[in-house]
């Protein structure tokens, strides 16, 4: 933090009405209005770094100790959306280099980087300087992205960038990359599956299917209770139920999981909906779903799906209303 | 009553208190960041207040003065008086007018005209002049706009298929077209198309999945898979189970006591998790939470619109008792 110079004002903070510069400005103060609802007490320096910045944003001064006292109101409370927007007024009427304004967004998102204030200024600014930009904000993403891998507005920028400005041509390695860091990340899986319905460079779904379903079902094999890449499996065949069924992959993939009878949920759900659109399953799979079935529950005889519904309410049993419903669903369907 | 100690019930009264008293200490970071939110605040704590039958605690009249003074010239309200217009703050000035039956103060021709203005070509919403887009503002806008009855004002249709653009393959809803699916952008996304009749659009068993997938042991939901829970949670994840008419699907016993168990039973207050520092914010979704799973006690609240229920019905139904008398 000591080393970027629009923190060096705030090392020692001197109230604006001791400070020779601003000896012109008359403070507003804030109009908390009557009512007694949330009532609030500010501290001093806020108090009065806004009351000077009020002064300045009524009287539409768009200067630069007008943009250093923007910088201080951030610091002081980035949420304030008002403070930003005069700041973009600022920056369009000086038409200063928005690249130092890349460095001061860095800044603040080092103090505190879930706001969207920040986030909506770092595009806007991305959007005036166009592809030269495209880089820093994909390794700014990825600073962010490697404190919080799931930051959700530094991957919403990300993809904005990507889709607007381009550079797709690491993001699938950069994706192997976080999910080989943490398979669960579900956003390093979103963003597997942006990439590869998005990117330019892959030819789409159907044309990454075939490297996809190999990638995710060894990820599936090697933690089962992985919530994420079951969901991706299944959205490789978006629109597509009959390769689904039909791919001898997904199957032995359930299969290889029920046999090692070790965290199976998914597994499990998931061959429930193979059979529910059709899937023929061999004996092999009857005698394993019996397996997992406790012996005193009622014996299905020849209907698979009742059984692996009765065996999901007992192994889930906060969801077991649903995995009931499931259930009753297949009755219905008789 | 001293035996409250042992979780199990709800410490109405003392949320009662601490919402009343929110006191902000000078110096914490707290009252800083309220301060251009403070409309929204507003809305909270008030809400909670009336789901707990206390809203006639409150002095109406300055209440309504205040808000009224938070509206800028183009119709939209700032989080406090001087501030920029939000559709966020928009919202919470409409739904604490709704709560005190003062919606005729407004000028609303005005609103609506603010709040259809930041629709985009493409259906959606921007949040401001300043453009920012997102699945939220869709929602604000759209809930906002029927409250006041005009959603006539904006394209309906391009509203809706813009959400619909934003849904995933687990069945959810991001931010913008291809984000992660997130319990607070589905809540936007199903409330938005709830209110605009176009649940149809909503794969309901598959998004119902992963919603009650969001239950974790201890009872609590989170927002993503792998992320702790978290008591805001509680009305996103639910809310939006109640709209898809999914609910039934998750353990209500387990996440009440889920809620009960992040009060402070001494200052009054919910916190996101057991044993942390209680805000208005979760105090007022752990109650709302609570009004969704029925808990004894508290006024019924309206999933899609997050005001009460008997508030919502004198909008769209009418005030049949004040005409007859
Ligand atoms: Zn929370």
């Amino acid at each position: 933090m000591a080393s970027s110079s629009s923190d060096e004002e705030f090392r020692q903070w001197i109230p604006f009405r001791q400070r020779p510069e601003w000896s012109d400005v008359k403070p507003l103060p804030q109009d908390d209005g009557p009512s007694p609802v949330v009532p609030i007490a500010y501290k001093d320096s806020f108090v009065e770094t806004m009351d000077y910045f009020r002064a300045l944003y009524h009287g539409d001064e768009r200067s630069f100790r007008a943009l250093s006292l923007t910088s201080e109101a951030i610091q002081l409370n980035p949420g304030n959306y008002t403070v930003w927007h005069f700041r973009r007024l600022i920056l369009e009427a000086l038409e200063v280099d928005l690249q130092n304004e890349l460095d001061f967004t860095e800044a603040v998102a080092r103090g505190n980087s879930k706001n969207y204030q920040l986030w909506h200024h770092r595009r806007w600014i991305a959007e005036k300087l166009g592809t030269i930009a495209t880089s820093k904000e994909l390794e700014f993403t990825r600073k962010i992205l490697s404190l919080d891998a799931k930051h959700y507005h530094a991957w919403s920028h990300r993809q904005w960038v990507l889709q607007t400005l381009g550079g797709w041509d690491d993001e699938l390695s950069y994706c192997d990359e976080l999910l080989e860091e943490d398979i669960f990340n579900n956003s390093a899986w979103n963003q597997r599956y942006f990439v590869i319905t998005n990117s330019p460079l892959h030819g789409g779904l159907k044309a990454m299917r075939t490297s996809e379903v190999s990638y995710t079902v060894k990820a599936v094999i090697a933690y089962p209770e992985n919530e994420s890449s079951w969901r991706y499996l299944r959205g490789l065949y978006k629109d597509d139920n009959h390769s689904w069924v039909n791919d001898a992959q997904v199957s032995s993939a359930c299969l290889k999981v029920l046999s090692a009878k070790n965290n199976y949920v998914f597994a499990l759900s998931t061959l429930l909906d193979l059979i529910c659109h059709g899937f023929q399953p061999n004996q092999e799979f009857r005698d394993i779903v019996d397996a997992l079935g406790t012996p005193d529950s009622d014996r299905q005889g020849s209907d698979l799906a009742k059984s692996i519904c009765s065996v999901l309410e007992r192994v889930d049993p906060i969801r077991a209303n649903y995995w009931r419903w499931r259930r009753s669903k297949l009755s219905q369907a008789v | 009553m001293e035996i409250f100690g042992d979780m199990g019930e709800l410490a109405a009264e003392k949320h009662v208190e601490y919402i009343l008293s929110v006191e902000k200490k000078k110096d914490s970071f707290e009252s800083v960041v309220m301060e251009h939110l403070r409309m929204n605040g507003a809305y909270w704590g008030l809400t909670t207040l009336d789901l707990l039958g206390k809203l006639h605690a409150v002095d109406v009249d300055q209440i309504v003065s205040w808000i009224i003074k938070c509206q800028h010239d183009s119709g939209g309200f700032g989080g406090n008086i001087g501030h920029d217009p939000h559709v966020l703050y928009t919202l919470s000035a409409v739904q604490v007018l709704a709560l005190f039956d003062k919606l005729d103060v407004l000028d609303i021709e005005k609103v609506s005209t603010y709040v259809a203005g930041l629709q985009n070509e493409d259906g959606s919403f921007s949040g401001d002049m300043w453009g920012e887009i997102d699945t939220r503002f869709s929602y604000i806008a759209i809930c906002c706009l029927s409250l006041l009855h005009r959603l006539d004002k904006i394209n309906v249709e391009n509203a809706v298929s813009y959400i619909v653009s934003c849904k995933n393959l687990d069945g959810g809803f991001g931010c913008m077209p291809g984000g992660e699916s997130h319990a607070g952008q589905i809540f936007c996304c199903v409330g938005a198309l709830a209110i605009t009749g176009a649940l149809h659009h909503i794969d309901k068993d598959l998004l119902g999945w992963w919603l009650c997938e969001r239950q974790v042991k201890s009872g609590g939901l989170n927002g993503r898979p792998e992320k702790l829970p978290d008591v805001c949670y509680s009305w996103w994840v639910l809310s939006s189970l109640i709209m898809i008419d999914r609910v039934h699907w998750i353990n209500k016993e387990k996440l009440v006591k889920y809620i009960l168990d992040c009060q402070d039973l001494d200052n009054g207050g919910i916190s996101d998790r057991p044993d942390d520092a209680v805000d208005v914010y979760h105090t007022y979704f752990g109650v709302a939470g609570l009004s969704l799973l029925e808990y004894t006690g508290l006024k019924a609240i309206d999933p899609a619109y997050a005001l009460p229920v008997d508030v919502v019905n004198r909008i769209f139904i009418g005030r049949q008792s004040k005409k007859e008398s």
